[in-house]
């Protein structure tokens, strides 16, 4: 097996995937973090469950979904349900342990932003909007945001925010009162970041083979934090390589 | 299918044509175009490419919503040309997250004056267009929740597998909030794939979702979800979803779209036809049977 044609993608896939070991439910979205979800029940999380917001618990797609509401995710799951039980027993019960999430925009405290750039009653951008990520960054228990390193995406200052990560930083979600514990990695195709530290500001801890630092920092907004240790993301194994290109997508869609 | 939005859908109406990417009827939207609506105001979840496509021919002055996106593929180009520039005529939103589209509905079957839910602390979203509002727990002190209105639809139009004669209705797949706003809606189209016999539907009474209590026209239309999909019958046609990414970044060529498939059609029939056996050969799924369950008899 070739490691040194390891993608972008495919680091980012198998950061994703690495970091749900032993996780037991996960919500998912399509493309990229359904591949890192699914790899991850092949290898680190056995018995993961796949949750769609669409109303699905407990997916095994046959085939690769083209979105989060394709009728491979309904054949063969375990559940599937009203979208009121989805979101109500589910994810406001407080059974979903990690969510995925992702953005146009991400500020220093892991908040997101999907709906517009520019001023939201005279967009220049109109993005979809919320969707279901709010109330997903509020409750779910923990969120692992999977974005693409870019100045455009990582700003010091959000033009609206959608779904919130850690606020205004420090104890401000814990005193917003959330059930879910908020952003725990950002997981990109450079490098990996986390929140763990006192104000809950973004922090390197790991770079990918080959990227320095200063490649990050010039697409990033602001000046990046480093952990105490910044560390070099592993390379794929043989096996994980197998199962994304041969098995989980063989077509290369999302991998490339 | 003409007879049920020449009766049920009028000009200023609020509309709802629900299904979650699974079951939206399209031959339900076309058919309102073809009708020439005015006013609407446009309620989905998803507006998907059904409300792309009302939208560009004009037929809505309003949109309530949660997520404006092609599943999958990307942006709803029509509506972000409203909604940016006024094209081809502005377009009021009224934008919420899914579970809050969840509550509304959910608030409105129930015939409650609002619904609590634990979402939008912390987000710029109730300062936009969405009327969401807070209310004190009136059993703790100091809890605070967000609260949505009830959404109670003129008309919904909801699609699914089969119903009998009366409009008793099963639906099995991606559920969605097609139970819910039905029970919301003041009026209630109810479109299928089959006819069935009442000895059917009562064969396996678990699985129907909607009572024809509370429907007041069933429209027998196969394939009338087709670009979307309908669990066991047909799939999702993606090369279409794909397609209209590129058709509908162009005014122009969107007017042709709708001039060759909603004007130039007389109906899903037609339509049906014009897209031929061998797109619906390629949208057939193979087999996947529930194993039978046994209710029991008790005579």
């Amino acid at each position: 097996m070739m490691h040194n044609d390891v993608t972008p993608s495919e680091m980012m896939i198998v950061s994703a995937a690495r970091a749900m070991a032993g996780v037991r439910t996960v919500f998912v979205g399509v493309g990229l973090p359904n591949i890192a979800c699914n790899l991850a029940r092949h290898t680190v999380a056995p018995s993961l469950e796949l949750i769609y917001e669409s109303g699905v618990y407990g997916a095994q797609p046959a085939r690769l979904p083209l979105s989060i509401g394709d009728p491979t995710l309904v054949t063969h799951a375990t559940s599937v349900m009203p979208m009121a039980d989805l979101f109500g027993l589910y994810l406001q019960g407080g059974l979903v342990e990690v969510a995925l999430l992702g953005g146009a925009q991400i500020d220093r405290y892991g908040n997101l932003n999907t709906t517009v750039i520019g001023e939201y009653g005279s967009p220049k951008v109109r993005l979809p909007g919320s969707g279901g990520a709010c109330e997903i960054a509020i409750n779910a228990q923990r969120v692992f945001i999977i974005m693409r390193l870019s100045k455009r995406s990582f700003v010091s200052r959000l033009d609206f925010l959608t779904s919130p990560g850690h606020l205004t930083g420090g104890n401000a979600r814990r005193e917003a009162g959330y059930p879910g514990a908020g952003p725990e990695l950002v997981i990109t195709d450079k490098a990996i970041l986390n929140f763990d530290n006192d104000d809950r500001e973004m922090q390197l801890v790991s770079l990918h083979p080959g990227v320095t630092l200063e490649e990050v920092q010039e697409e990033v907004g602001w000046d990046l934090r480093r952990a105490p240790e910044v560390v070099e993301t592993p390379l794929p194994t043989d096996e994980e390589l197998r199962l994304m290109r041969e098995v989980l997508d063989p077509a290369g869609l999302y991998r490339k | 299918m003409k007879e049920a939005i020449a009766e049920y859908v009028h000009d200023g109406d609020s509309v709802a044509i629900e299904g979650f990417t699974a079951f939206i009827c399209f031959a339900a939207g076309h058919e309102i175009i073809r009708q020439g609506r005015r006013d609407l105001t446009l309620i989905r979840m998803t507006p998907d490419l059904i409300y792309d496509q009302m939208i560009a021919a004009g037929v809505a002055s309003k949109l309530v919503f949660s997520y404006l996106g092609n599943p999958g593929v990307g942006s709803l180009h029509c509506i972000r040309r409203a909604i940016e520039k006024g094209v081809p005529r502005p377009l009021e939103i009224e934008e919420y997250s899914h579970y809050g589209m969840v509550g509304r509905y959910t608030a409105g079957a129930l015939k409650l004056p609002f619904f609590p839910l634990r979402s939008y602390t912390g987000s710029d979203i109730p300062g936009a267009s969405g009327d969401i509002r807070w209310v004190d727990s009136p059993y703790e002190d100091g809890k605070r929740i967000a609260v949505v209105p009830p959404l109670n639809p003129d008309v919904a139009i909801v699609h699914a597998q089969r119903a009998d004669m009366s409009g008793n209705t099963q639906l099995w797949g991606l559920l969605g909030m097609q139970k819910e706003v039905a029970f919301a809606a003041k009026k209630v189209i109810v479109v299928v794939e089959e006819i069935v016999d009442e000895a059917v539907i009562r064969s396996d009474p678990s699985r129907t979702l909607i009572p024809g209590l509370i429907v007041d026209a069933v429209v027998h239309e196969p394939y009338g979800a087709h670009p979307s999909y309908v669990q066991g019958f047909y799939d999702r046609d993606n090369e279409f979803y794909l397609s209209w990414d590129k058709i509908s970044r162009d005014e122009e060529r969107v007017k042709a779209w709708l001039d060759e498939w909603v004007y130039g059609v007389e109906d899903r029939a037609a339509y049906l036809e014009k897209l031929g056996a061998e797109t619906l050969e390629r949208l057939k799924p193979g087999p996947a049977p529930a194993s039978p369950v046994d209710y029991g008899a008790y005579a």
